[in-house]
């Protein structure tokens, strides 16, 4: 089986794994990174949303091959130790969180955007396509909105 | 260790601990209501049982006699109070509320409030079942009541060990105050607090009293989940427990005729393949390789159970088992109406999902269960192992909706890591979750009324529906068993929720509501608010179409014919607060709806711009809520949040379609819940003051949404919908089966 280093949270990492693996998996099952989550398997509902050097990435359709060498964050290693990012302290402010499994990639997904954009419209965050089966988009709108104004 | 006197002491030959924790299992006072001894034995024959006794008065009368038993506290020595619950949280806030309510009868910090969820407590009986909007309402007299008399006990304690007198002394902050103002930690006082005998029961505060509970809180698991250190069922680590998956039927309830596992079992990470009562089980070393080797599986079936039907079968089945009209539209003027509501998946994000580890002598499971009681009895059954040699730990749930309520990933999984021998960390596929999982049965609605000089003489409405599986019980085996007779069994039961939440909130003279269940060999399930969504949807669609026949505008209508003041109020204040009847542009609309359920009620008015009738989006929300006692009014207007989301999914978009004996649809993409662009970007939701005893509140949300959707939508259009959700084709390509 082929072998793969690149980062994850800032720390190198080396793994066996077959180059078609889904990264998703490679975190989860065989590094024991459990804050990205399943949600469909086909980079739809968008609940394992993370980054890869910077950019935002559906790590369930990532093959581990595509990561050989780059950068990958989880929502594990979003913060600066215990200080949280903006987005989070925007999420705790708003108390977002229902049952909470879809948050770190729709947390994920609004620091993505947040990278590239300061002024945040209505419309931007109308993109953001991850699935909230709790339903609380609107409180993950205020979210983000406060968080910009603050970056 | 969590032991006192009234706690069971450890079997004589047990090792003797040290006693550092004060812990309380007995704390309410005797209560003498007798169980029902089937649901339906309590239910009078009255036109709206619901008013009299609803869904959540049963569930707290059939809980009643183990209720002293349901709050288990323990003080520890650093000064953390920990609850375990019994109870599930998915995401409704229930943790967050009762901690506060131990906050606030202890006088301590919220901070230092620590909520488990207990593992299958079957002692409990009928008492640890989350449903019925139920949690608050039941536990808000016991948790109160154990926590004051914790903290009696405590007071003893300090009495004790310090020479005065318990009428002396106070508590604040975590700490008992002495009369000359030292404060001791209640970690200081535990040890001895536990050594005490004697009974230290106590009235709670009232509820003027109150400075936490009332006020809005955030979540105590907020943190966790931002950072992404919440830990859900698939994210522990149980030693040798394996990513698993399941190779399902192509219709549901099929079943494995053979397998071909050669090409499967040669696959990288591949660990173990065996053939389970509901498909061929893949253990891997990761659940990315367990999906591709479940892919190579080649498999043959048999039949499942609904292979002939589809929708257009299934909508013929349910038109034909609608009951009849009582009244006959002779010598009055009359309103008649039909709709019909698809299925609709739970869709948790978290899909079914559990661990398992079966022994030859015993098993432990961990899974999000919300009646964790009957699953352990029916997993013990499944796999031949006395109930007493079986674990349910259960774990919190990423959304249920009702779906946790059956537990049958548990139980695979159970079945799965007997057969093959290994413990197993089962998951399913979304396709899997969507298709094969559990749904809300579709329903045909028939709705007359008659009106005669500007009255509303009389009111029926006559729902079929697939039948809905109530076979959970009310959590313990014996009302499962109950629900699973062949005769009347599940139908009995069904009526009886549906007679103890459905009411019409009107003053409609004569009104019937009568429900017709088909049974249909498929897997459905209560999804939040039951029949309420739909039945009383369709109802406030009809009310906006009686109002406009009698030449009313739909809230002084509504205003006339609500029952109580308190009905208006909420009525009222979405009607100030949403600008009731301002002018909108062509092809945007106003909607307005109420609802009254488990003793709270809600009014919604929503915007709505349908300026592409196929392209509909709710722009503005409104909502007023009474739930007579909000304990913690951030977590209720979050759960009013989520019912607005569901209703504006499930009113629009979102539905299953069954064809040929199974879903269509298999992931988001298909299954239209709403996304951040669907939702609208404003939303107001007004709690009203406390005034009594707490009501129910998760499921409140969806069906005045429902109402005041649809209504907005035939107000925008000009078209009434009948049949929802009311966008719904088959756009996409469905998965091979």
């Amino acid at each position: 089986m082929p072998t793969y280093t690149f980062v994850v949270n800032g720390k190198p990492v080396t793994v066996d794994a077959p180059a078609d693996l889904a990264l998703l998996w490679v975190l989860r099952d065989k590094l024991g990174v459990r804050g990205p989550k399943f949600g469909c398997g086909i980079g739809v509902c968008r609940a394992c949303t993370s980054h890869l050097n910077g950019a935002e990435i559906q790590p369930c359709v990532t093959p581990v091959a595509e990561c050989a060498g780059q950068e990958v964050t989880t929502i594990e290693g979003l913060a600066s130790g215990e200080d949280l990012h903006p987005v989070q302290e925007a999420w705790l402010e708003q108390d977002v969180a229902q049952c909470g499994y879809c948050q770190p990639g729709q947390i994920m997904a609004a620091a993505a955007l947040l990278r590239t954009k300061k002024e945040i419209s209505d419309e931007d965050v109308d993109r953001i396509a991850n699935v909230c089966r709790c339903g609380t988009y609107f409180r993950i709108r205020q979210a983000i909105k406060s968080a910009a104004a603050k970056m | 260790m969590t032991c006192d006197n009234e706690v069971p002491v450890p079997a004589a030959g047990a090792p003797v601990r040290r006693r550092r924790f004060l812990t309380f299992l007995v704390a309410a006072p005797v209560l003498t209501v007798a169980v029902p001894g089937t649901a339906e034995a309590v239910i009078p024959t009255l036109p709206q049982p619901a008013e009299i006794l609803d869904l959540g008065d049963v569930l707290i009368l059939a809980g009643t006699p183990t209720a002293g038993a349901l709050a288990v506290l323990s003080v520890g020595e650093d000064g953390v109070v920990t609850l375990d619950l019994p109870r599930a949280e998915v995401g409704q806030g229930i943790t967050t509320a009762c901690a506060m309510l131990v906050a606030e009868e202890l006088d301590l910090p919220l901070g230092q409030v620590r909520v488990t969820l207990a593992d299958a407590r079957p002692e409990l009986l009928m008492n640890q079942l989350t449903g019925g909007s139920n949690t608050m309402r039941s536990v808000y007299g016991p948790i109160r009541q154990a926590a004051a008399a914790a903290r009696a006990r405590l007071l003893a304690a300090a009495a004790e060990q310090h020479g005065v007198e318990v009428s002396g002394l106070s508590t604040r902050d975590g700490a008992v105050i002495l009369p000359d103002g030292r404060p001791v930690l209640y970690g200081l006082l535990t040890s001895a607090a536990a050594q005490l005998t004697g009974v230290f029961a106590a009235q709670p505060k009232p509820a003027s009293e109150h400075r936490l509970v009332g006020t809005p809180q955030s979540r105590i698991d907020a943190r966790a989940m931002v950072t992404g250190q919440f830990r859900y069922t698939l994210d522990q680590d149980v030693p040798g427990a394996m990513p698993t998956v399941v190779r399902r039927p192509p219709t549901i309830n099929g079943s494995v005729k053979s397998v071909d596992s050669a090409v499967a079992r040669a696959m990288p990470g591949v660990l173990a393949i065996g053939v389970v009562p509901t498909g061929v089980a893949v253990v891997a070393e990761t659940f990315g390789q367990a999906m591709a080797a479940r892919d190579a599986l080649k498999v043959t079936w048999n039949p499942g159970t609904i292979d002939a039907l589809s929708d257009k079968e299934i909508r013929a089945k349910l038109k034909a088992a609608t009951l009849p009209f009582v009244v006959p539209p002779l010598l009055t003027q009359h309103l008649d109406m039909e709709f019909d509501f698809a299925f609709v998946s739970h869709a948790p994000m978290e899909t079914n999902s559990a661990i398992a580890d079966v022994r030859d002598d015993r098993a432990e499971i961990w899974a999000g269960l919300k009646s964790p009681i009957v699953a352990r009895q029916t997993i013990a059954a499944a796999i031949g192992l006395p109930e007493s040699a079986v674990t349910v730990h259960v774990m919190q749930g990423g959304g249920s909706f009702g779906r946790r309520l059956f537990f049958d990933a548990a139980i695979e999984a159970a079945q799965i890591s007997k057969a093959l021998r290994r413990p197993v960390k089962l998951m399913w596929s979304r396709t899997d979750d969507m298709r094969h999982g559990r749904a809300r049965a579709a329903s045909h609605h028939k709705l007359r009324a008659t009106f005669a000089l500007g009255n509303v003489l009389t009111f029926e409405h006559r729902v079929a529906s697939v039948e809905t599986d109530f076979r959970h019980g009310l959590g313990e085996v014996l009302t499962a068993t109950a629900a699973s007779l062949p005769v009347a069994g599940n139908l009995s039961f069904a009526q009886t929720v549906f007679l103890t939440t459905c009411k019409v909130p009107y003053n409609f003279g004569v009104v019937t509501s009568l429900l017709n269940e088909v049974p249909l060999r498929m897997h459905t399930g209560s999804w939040r608010s039951v029949y309420s969504a739909n039945t009383r949807g369709a109802e406030e669609v009809l009310v906006d179409q009686l109002a406009a026949k009698m030449g009313k505008d739909p809230v002084a209508f509504r205003r006339e014919y609500l029952k109580t003041a308190r009905q208006r109020a909420v009525l009222n204040k979405v009607v100030a607060e949403g600008d009731w009847g301002r002018a909108m542009p062509k092809g945007f609309a106003q909607g307005i709806a109420f609802h009254d359920e488990y003793k709270s009620c809600t009014a919604c008015l929503v915007e709505i711009d349908a300026r592409d009738p196929q392209n509909p989006r709710v722009v503005k929300a409104v909502i007023a809520v009474d739930v007579g006692r909000p304990i913690n009014p951030r977590g209720l207007e979050a759960q009013m949040l989520g019912g607005l989301t569901d209703a504006i999914s499930t009113t629009l978009r979102a539905g299953l379609h069954i064809d040929k004996g199974l879903p269509l649809e298999g992931s988001y993409s298909q299954f239209h819940y709403a996304r951040q662009k669907d939702t609208p970007k404003d939303v107001r939701i007004f709690v009203m003051p406390a005034t009594g005893e707490p009501g129910g509140a998760g499921e409140l949300g969806v069906p005045a949404a429902v109402g005041a959707i649809a209504n907005a939508y035939a107000r925008a259009t000009g078209v009434v919908p009948r049949s929802f959700p009311i966008i719904f084709p088959v756009d996409f390509e469905p998965f091979p089966r």
